[in-house]
């Protein structure tokens, strides 16, 4: 192991090599959502930047679904579910947290969360700054946790099965959360501010949804996650664990006898997987500044399942690549509204006859063959059928 | 009854798949350094045997212990690490993976890098075939070649005991022949071999005892060469009037 990491090392320029591996993603995300919540969006204007956004989020959802669905090859029907837990957890945490903290729910972001266009000035974090990334953080654990508990299941049921109990765990939360008491409202912050946290942990707002949560949510944070869940969707592929999930999504029983512990790594799956979700979750509560749990129900699991089998079971660019198409599709053909949805279900359905192992199977863009010829791609990424 | 030099005893094992018994209190016992041979007809049991041995059924009641070491409540993982390697029946070759991949999740539980790359060498020289066809995806392998493969990712498991599951199911005669020498070849590098097979003529050649499973029970037990003339094997099993 040790030997490996030096190996890596020494290839790198001297200047790379003082950071250690396990700060990269964390350098690269920084440097994409600097790149394009800087660069890029000044540029395409403020529509522009907002289905970026939503393709950002649907990113991180697509590629963690893939986890489970694509590479153990279990069906979940609950990534909503998962959405849903990390989203109120974040949402909860920012608006009571502003309230404890400050004594009120105003935004108290720096640079890098002030979501409206224009200028900006002020220091690059504010210290709301700090309450949403532990609350995006927290969510995604809760989230993992809820996947610890949906995961140990799929160790004994299969397909339709598992798929059924998911989507029933995707339901139950959302039954549960709309039955949350009312939220403590802004102007009432001094009500809130005195009352215990186990108390307002459960004031979410009911069947009206979470409302009036101030927003953080910039196109710097949700790439910056969005870079992060790709990095680890890819280690975790290109590990020694890619090959056991492979295995089993291949075959259970051949994987077991190979020594693959399915108890650990179906529940790894999940757990890692609903970790992004959750964090999905937060960042498109913060960015709305709202979450009901309504709207993300079993149709809402539906949509980021369309991109995992559309991009390839087990492709991380091939989900990245699903969820930018079928996050700009129905915003391209807004003014086609009457069609829309005739024509993303052509698409899929010419893509199911086409290409069933969706646009790039197990493989990911640069396994392809155009880009090996130049010698170049990673390689050594689990292959699948040609 | 358990001898010193018993890798792998067996002891009055049951196994049901709900209200089905298939195994009703065998037992039997495989000594260090030997090929041990399981025969018997369609449905005797003999997948169920193997399969409960390496943890993926469990028992209903009897004992299995791995070098005095009790693994019936052990999981499938664990009794590979244990040293148990299994080619499972129908092969189990993971059929959208290469041929390389597949040997390289036989060898999934081990760590001692270089001697498994020793490992894939011998394997590969046992299985020529194999080595041509490494980016071939496995599923695309004839039966004969699978056959092979399977057998050549269990070697890459380093197994003190191996389980074979009907080895030559399906196969042509020659390639039936070859994969008996080479499961000789394995036994002689040293690893223990547990065979199950249908084909009794061949199995009782290779093995050194045999044990026959008829519905669930072992009807008879023995050196393979004693057991190969009894006239009851020679009626049942080897197809002489
Ligand atoms: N998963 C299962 N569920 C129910 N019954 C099973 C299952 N697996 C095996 N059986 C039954 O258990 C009995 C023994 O089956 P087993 O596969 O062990 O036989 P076998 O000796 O390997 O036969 P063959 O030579 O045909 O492979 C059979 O009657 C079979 O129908
Ligand atoms: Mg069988």
């Amino acid at each position: 192991m040790s030997k490996l990491f030096e190996e890596t090392r020494s290839l790198k320029a001297p200047v790379w090599g003082v950071i250690p591996r396990a700060a990269w993603p964390l350098v690269v995300a920084i440097a994409i959502g600097a790149l394009i919540y800087f660069g890029v969006s000044p540029l395409v204007g403020g529509f522009v930047s907002k289905v970026m956004l939503i393709v950002g989020i649907n990113i991180v959802l697509a590629v963690s679904l893939n986890i489970v669905n694509g590479y153990t090859g279990q069906f979940s029907m609950g990534h909503a579910g998962f959405m849903a837990v990390g989203g109120y957890v974040a949402a909860g945490i920012v608006y009571y947290g502003s309230i404890k903290l400050w004594g009120s729910a105003d935004p108290a972001g720096g640079i890098l969360s002030i979501v409206q266009e224009g200028p900006k000035s002020g220091p690059l974090l504010g210290k709301g700054d700090f309450l949403f990334v532990i609350s995006c953080l927290i969510g995604g654990l809760v989230a993992a946790g809820a996947g610890y508990v949906v995961g140990l299941p799929s160790l004994r049921l299969r397909g339709d099965y598992l798929a059924i109990v998911t989507l029933g765990f995707g339901e139950i939360v959302r039954v549960i959360l709309q039955g949350s008491h009312d939220q403590i409202q802004p102007w009432k912050a001094a009500d809130a501010a005195a009352m215990p946290v186990y108390e307002l942990a459960w004031k979410l707002g009911g069947p009206k949804g979470f409302n009036l949560v101030p927003t953080y949510t910039t196109l710097f944070w949700v790439y910056f996650w969005a870079v992060l869940t790709c990095i680890a969707a890819y280690r975790l592929k290109s590990s020694s664990s890619g090959r056991a999930f492979l295995s089993i999504r291949e075959d259970e029983v051949a994987a077991q006898a190979m020594g693959v512990d399915l108890t650990k790594y179906k529940v790894r799956a999940f757990v890692f997987s609903s970790f992004f979700a959750g964090v999905a979750g937060g960042l498109y509560a913060l960015d709305i500044g709202a979450i009901s749990a309504g709207d993300l129900n079993f149709i809402k699991s539906f949509d980021i399942i369309i991109m995992v089998v559309l991009g390839g079971l087990g492709s991380i660019s091939g989900a990245v690549l699903a969820a930018v198409i079928l996050s700009i599709l129905p915003e391209a053909l807004r003014d086609f509204q009457s069609y829309r949805l005739i024509v993303y279900a052509l698409l899929l359905i010419v893509i199911m006859i086409v290409r069933p192992q969706g646009l790039f199977g197990v493989r990911e863009v640069w396994d392809l063959k155009i880009f090996k010829r130049r010698g170049g791609g990673l390689g050594g990424s689990a292959g699948g059928a040609p | 009854m358990v001898g010193v030099d018993d890798m792998l005893s067996v002891e009055n094992l049951s196994v049901s798949y709900g209200a089905i018994k298939a195994l009703h209190g065998i037992s039997l016992r495989v000594e260090r350094g030997e090929i041990v041979t399981l025969i018997g007809s369609n449905g005797a049991g003999k997948t169920t045997t193997l399969r409960t041995i390496s943890g993926l059924v469990r028992a209903a009641a009897g004992s299995i212990s791995f070098e005095g070491v009790p693994i019936g409540k052990l999981p499938p993982h664990q009794i590979v690490r244990m040293g148990i390697a299994q080619a499972p029946e129908g092969r189990g070759v993971f059929a959208n993976m290469s041929v390389d991949e597949n040997l390289s999740l036989g060898a999934y539980a081990r760590h001692d890098k270089e001697q498994i790359d020793k490992d894939r060498q011998r394997a590969l020289e046992l299985f020529p075939r194999l080595r041509e066809r490494l980016a071939q995806s496995a599923g695309t392998l004839s039966g004969g070649e699978q056959q092979m493969l399977a057998i050549a990712r269990a070697l890459l498991a380093r197994p003190k005991l191996m389980l074979l599951d009907e080895p030559s199911l399906g196969l042509a005669p020659q390639v039936v022949a070859t994969i008996f020498k080479i499961i000789r070849e394995i036994n002689a590098g040293g690893t223990t071999i547990l065979l199950v097979e249908q084909n009794a003529h061949m199995a009782l050649n290779v093995a050194h005892r045999a044990y026959v499973l008829e519905v669930g029970k072992i009807a008879m037990e023995g050196p393979a060469a004693e057991l190969a003339k009894s006239d009851e094997v020679r009626r049942a099993y080897l197809g002489h009037g």
